[in-house]
């Protein structure tokens, strides 16, 4: 894949656009939202699509609940709110009446990590990918740009069963081809490389890009793979490139414990057991501050993949 | 004729509750005896429904249980009214069963539509499949059954102010009022203060009923099915007996969770006429 930057913009208008065309295309999508409809970028659909948004006020429990019944009848709900009120607050709702239930319902979480910036740690929700990975039949997306988020939010309406997807506030390159298929479950190889594997997650993407850069000039060849699926994973490519490059560099907006990385090591341990570093928030509450700070003070920069690297080209 | 039938079908039932909960020696006897009467109306009087079971449910009324522990009059009145053999109630609680100890559509259960046990998530299930209905063009009723004591859950007073705000009018609620949960009288636990005020202050059409008196659940069911389609949602606020069949298991918060044994059950089964034939 050719990587250049073809634009900058946040995911979440990804998922607003990607919404606001399945609106369109298919009569049984329909939104719901606890009152962060401007958040979310659900103010195209709300306005196309009238009969077919729903306000629920801040109340997520009973957001999830009213999902689960819609699909009752075949409608497809894409409920919005931030990845904390997604997920840890309303896990219970979300297990019993959605994922054991088996309701196809689309929870689409914005504000997913540190990037929320400055609202602080009560909102930056870093466990969210491990508590809906856990979920049995829970689909479990994180994609890196407005143009795979917006590919991935359409996708996921052909999907039956839950899906978590996960993106975020801040602005991003936009470097994934609109003409890229997203396919669920199928890792994404972005550059091919024999020296290392960076298996890359969400808005780590990008730094994971910029790292490889920097150690392609250090002569270094790098393989870098996008795993926009975190559940089901793609575990046919994670082997094989693993199988040619005999070390692993995991990165993600997360905690280390739960996270892409943490499936990755368990596929490795069990079939190829391979050095491995992580890329990852480690066992820490995040804290207010501009995205850009945060990612660098809790070690979620490119430079820390460069790190991570050269310590597990060490280990090999 | 069709008094007799309904009073014959919920002795029956009443027998398949102790039954099934003393085979176990597991469930919930206590709220389900309680809602004999009003299962019994719902389905045999009140619902217009498929037993060849399509989770879409569409054109048919649909009926979610968001107090799932009562699952033993659940699986029984679904039996007994055709969705599955009779003979699988002898399965409840028991591995490989799709007789699950609280409800669930993950073993394909015919007639259940929803998981629920974890309590007061039923109401705001059902709001979205009468949604679902408004925008299908459907004007069948869903109806929901919720505990007492499962008012103390947060999210049904979400529901509840959301149901009336976005006047989800083809939506018909009642709560098994017996005053009872698990550790002792709902008063002393944690009141619910004048239920029916709060219902009406969330902006809810209320109904009173007798839970135990069948042509009084009928009228009521009735009634509330006249009144829908008015931009309200309906409440009805049903008291009954928990135990109410089985003397010995009446007045007390003690029966919620607890199976009778040998003897207890022979007591019981003496007082309940078998009608339509044990499983």
């Amino acid at each position: 894949m050719k990587i250049e930057i073809l634009g900058n913009s946040d995911t979440r208008s990804g998922f607003g656009a990607g919404l606001s065309y399945l609106g369109e295309i298919n009569p049984n999508v329909v939104a719901l939202c606890a009152d962060l409809t401007g958040s979310l970028k659900m103010n195209d659909f709300r306005d196309l699509y009238p009969e077919r948004f729903f306000q629920v006020g801040i109340a997520e429990a009973n957001m999830m609940g009213i999902a689960a019944g819609m699909t009752i009848g075949g409608k497809i709900p894409f409920t919005g709110t931030f990845a904390n009120f997604s997920t840890s607050r309303v896990y219970d709702q979300v297990r019993q009446s959605i994922a054991y239930s088996n309701k196809n319902v689309k929870i689409c979480a914005s504000h997913a990590g540190l990037t929320l910036g400055e609202d602080g740690a009560t909102h930056q929700v870093l466990e969210d990918i491990g508590m809906m990975k856990m979920l049995p039949g829970m689909t479990v997306i994180n994609p890196c740009d407005y143009n795979q988020t917006k590919a991935a939010t359409i996708a996921i309406a052909d999907h039956k069963g839950p899906v978590y997807l996960r993106f975020g506030r801040p602005k991003v390159p936009i470097f994934i081809p609109e003409n890229i298929p997203f396919e669920i479950g199928k890792a994404l190889t972005i550059q091919e490389g024999t020296d290392v594997t960076i298996f890359a997650t969400g808005h780590l993407v990008w730094e994971a890009v910029e790292a490889a850069k920097v150690l392609s000039n250090e002569g270094y060849s790098v393989e870098l793979i996008n795993i926009h699926t975190i559940k089901p994973l793609d575990n046919e490519s994670i082997l094989r490139s693993v199988a040619k490059t005999k070390c692993v560099v995991t990165a993600e907006e997360h905690q280390v414990a739960g996270g892409m990385g943490e499936s990755i090591s368990q596929l490795l341990a069990k079939n190829n057991p391979t050095p491995i570093e992580f890329v990852a928030v480690n066992d820490q509450f995040g804290e207010s501050g501009k995205p850009a700070d945060l990612m660098k003070k809790y070690g979620l920069h490119f430079t820390n993949i460069i790190d991570a690297v050269h310590r597990v080209l060490k280990r090999k | 004729m069709k008094e007799e039938y309904l009073k014959n079908f919920a002795s029956q039932v009443r027998r398949d509750i102790v039954r099934m909960v003393h085979a176990q020696n597991s469930g919930h006897p206590g709220g389900s005896l309680g809602c004999v009467e009003y299962f019994t109306a719902l389905y045999n009087e009140i619902m217009n429904y498929n037993t060849n079971f399509n989770m879409d449910g569409k054109n048919e009324d649909l009926f979610f249980l968001s107090n799932g522990h009562i699952s033993p009059v659940y699986y029984s009145t679904l039996a007994r009214c055709g969705y599955f053999p009779i003979s699988e109630l002898s399965t409840f609680r028991k591995i490989d069963s799709r007789l699950q100890g609280h409800p669930t559509t993950h073993e394909g259960l015919p007639g259940v539509r929803i998981a629920s046990g974890s309590l007061g998530q039923g109401l705001s299930v059902a709001i979205g499949a009468a949604t679902s209905k408004k925008l299908n063009n459907d004007n069948s009723i869903v109806y929901t059954l919720h505990g007492d004591g499962e008012l103390q859950e947060g999210q049904i007073w979400e529901a509840a102010m959301y149901a009336s705000a976005k006047k989800i009018d083809n939506l018909i609620s009642t709560i098994d009022y017996n005053g009872r949960q698990i550790d002792g009288d709902v008063d002393d636990v944690l009141t619910l203060g004048n239920l029916e005020s709060k219902w009406i202050a969330f902006g809810w059409k209320t109904l009173e009923c007798d839970g135990n008196n069948m042509k009084d659940v009928v009228n009521t069911l009735h009634q509330a099915k006249s009144l829908t389609g008015n931009g309200q949602p309906i409440m009805i606020i049903m008291k009954t007996e928990m135990g109410f069949g089985v003397d010995y298991m009446m007045g007390s918060h003690k029966w919620h969770g607890v199976a009778p044994n040998d003897e207890q059950l022979e007591n019981a089964l003496n007082q309940l006429e078998e009608t339509h034939g044990d499983f």
